[in-house]
């Protein structure tokens, strides 16, 4: 379990707040009545099906989702904002592979709204294989973007993210499509990054292999269903609000666990039904 | 070699097809990589409705036309952004063809058109007058300054256009941006390589660049430098065969295309071989099996 980092519980502290909003795309609504409050230094993880809204939170905070009802603020500054206000990690689905850029410049594009000459300034090039250096991809600048694994990949983007130094980074799905040792890796990548100050919101799809060992969790479906500890969240009720399908919490060892309750379907379903029969 | 140099419309003619060559080539990277590769071919047609409507009013070509290519593409734009599910190619092809058929149709109206409109669908390397080649160059550098000062956010906004806004880069300015460039670089094309070629000198050299690096400055680099040399060869190659100048400098560069993916397919073979050689030394079953196979 990655550690919580304690934090300061006083009102101010919030690096994100939702106040009642209710948001979407060109009028259809994803999200109502969140209200939602992110401490600085805090790690988040974001669970619910697909199509729940998750990424759509994230794009609240950045500030491409329309705000119908309610308000966001993110460090004090209302959204959306004319400056980038958090680090944002895409999901790796997402880009375009092909693309002929190299990690270096995939790295430097996170300074690509600063300064009007084609280069980077010498400070931004070391700072950005300083990065590079500590997620471990520096000998990998000069590479193309296929040419990595998909750790190395999601360590690139990361790199991007970290670039301009925010307090904030949003990652959307950044353990999807990668094996267990490059999850874990991330993770606790992402838990370092935690303990130097950068306040992390993640959604994850694992609510077992990931959610589970994040200190918070904010079940969303359409609207907030529950926050709070892995420990305390998962519980049949709050997952069956979340995901509208029946699951079974096992409590082992200090783990929680969640297992969706097996519905024998197909031919497990035909076998019983000839046990039936015959009995 | 030096023989045609003497004809001043032919220096005219090498000059404009050698600049209108890097012009494309630089344009045509950020289109070939926001696979929009049908652009240039759908706004060449509609400046060509545009610089009809501009002859009837009586209006400069290069004022009419520019101005109607910026609008066409801009609406382009609009059309993609605000109704998600039409897509680039859709909107490029209801916008640009109903702009061409205007001019088809205001042609056959004013059926007293005395100038022959030849030119812009095909191209006229010998009707390049001293105001077009200033054109050209004007467009160019102004093209080149405004590239090298947006460098970085294009370069954010062509490969992930819906992130480039969560990183401070304004998508919607660039975009626009990018709309006046195209313009302008397609309206100076126009009398060099006509309406219906511009599209390869737009497409051919920046994917021809595309195959021989991975990295995004040596394509910018090395698509103009093509454009330029299939312009310059093309335009020689002109004079010398006897045929249409943009005809010549399309041959030219699909001739350099073909070249470029006949050394990428032998790069790559090269290279698979060289890893099988390398994983059969070692004699690891893997390698052994894919032999096999």
């Amino acid at each position: 379990m990655l550690h919580p980092r304690p934090h300061d519980t006083s009102e101010s502290d919030f690096i994100v707040e939702f106040r009642d909003v209710t948001c979407g795309y060109v009028g259809t609504t994803a999200l109502s009545g969140v209200s939602l409050k992110v401490y600085r230094g805090d790690f988040v993880g974001l669970v619910g099906p697909s199509g729940a809204g998750k990424t759509t939170l994230l794009r609240t905070i950045l500030g491409s989702v329309d705000i119908y009802g309610g308000e966001v603020l993110v460090d004090g500054e209302p959204v959306p904002s004319s400056r980038p206000l958090a680090g944002y990690v895409p999901q790796l689905e997402t880009i375009d592979w092909n693309f002929p850029v190299t990690v270096e410049q995939v790295v430097l594009m996170g300074h690509a709204s600063e300064g009007w000459l084609p280069w980077h300034g010498k400070k931004v090039r070391e700072k950005a294989y300083a990065i590079m250096e500590r997620l471990g991809i520096a000998h990998l600048g000069k590479r193309q973007i296929r040419a990595l694994s998909g750790g190395q990949q999601q360590r690139a983007f990361l790199g991007r993210a970290l670039l301009s130094s925010p307090k904030l980074l949003l990652l959307d799905e950044p353990t999807s499509g990668v094996d267990i040792k490059t999850r874990d890796d991330i993770l606790h990548l992402l838990d370092e990054l935690n303990h130097e100050g950068v306040t992390v919101l993640m959604t994850t799809h694992e609510i077992n292999a990931v959610a589970a060992h994040l200190p918070w969790v904010i079940c969303v479906n359409k609207e907030i269903i529950a926050e709070g500890p892995p420990s305390e969240v998962y519980t049949p009720e709050i997952l069956g609000r979340t995901y509208g399908a029946e699951m079974t919490v096992v409590k082992h060892e200090g783990m929680t666990l969640v297992a969706e309750t097996p519905h024998q379907i197909g031919r497990s379903m035909r076998h019983h039904r000839k046990v039936g029969t015959q009995g | 070699m030096f023989e045609p140099l003497q004809y001043e419309f032919f220096v005219r003619g090498l000059l404009a097809a050698t600049i209108v060559g890097a012009l494309c080539g630089l344009v045509g990277v950020y289109i070939v990589l926001r696979k929009m590769s049908y652009i240039g071919h759908g706004l060449a047609h509609a400046i060509f409705g545009g610089a009809v409507v501009s002859y009837v009013m009586g209006i400069n070509f290069y004022i009419g036309a520019a101005i109607w290519g910026f609008l066409a593409a801009l609406l382009i734009n609009a059309t993609t952004r605000h109704k998600r599910f039409i897509a680039a190619d859709a909107a490029i092809g209801i916008i640009t063809t109903a702009s061409f058929a205007l001019g088809v149709a205001l042609i056959s109206r004013y059926r007293t058109f005395t100038r022959s409109f030849d030119a812009a669908l095909f191209g006229n390397i010998l009707g390049v007058s001293d105001n077009d080649l200033y054109a050209i160059i004007g467009v160019t550098v102004l093209t080149f300054v405004a590239v090298l000062f947006l460098y970085r956010r294009l370069l954010f906004t062509t490969f992930d256009p819906e992130v480039a806004p969560y990183f401070g880069v304004n998508t919607a300015y660039i975009d626009s941006f990018f709309s006046l460039i195209l313009a302008g670089a397609i309206v100076v094309s126009l009398q060099v390589l006509g309406a219906t070629l511009i599209a390869a000198s737009l497409v051919i050299p920046p994917i021809t660049a595309r195959l021989l690096t991975d990295n995004f400055n040596r394509m910018v680099t090395l698509s103009v430098l093509i454009g330029a040399s299939c312009g310059f060869v093309g335009i020689y190659a002109s004079y010398y065969l006897d045929i249409a100048s943009g005809a010549s400098i399309v041959l030219v560069a699909t001739g350099a295309f073909i070249l470029a993916m006949i050394y990428s397919s032998a790069r790559e073979r090269i290279a698979t071989m060289r890893g099988l050689a390398q994983h059969s030394a070692v004699g690891s079953p893997a390698s052994s099996r894919a032999l096999v196979d």
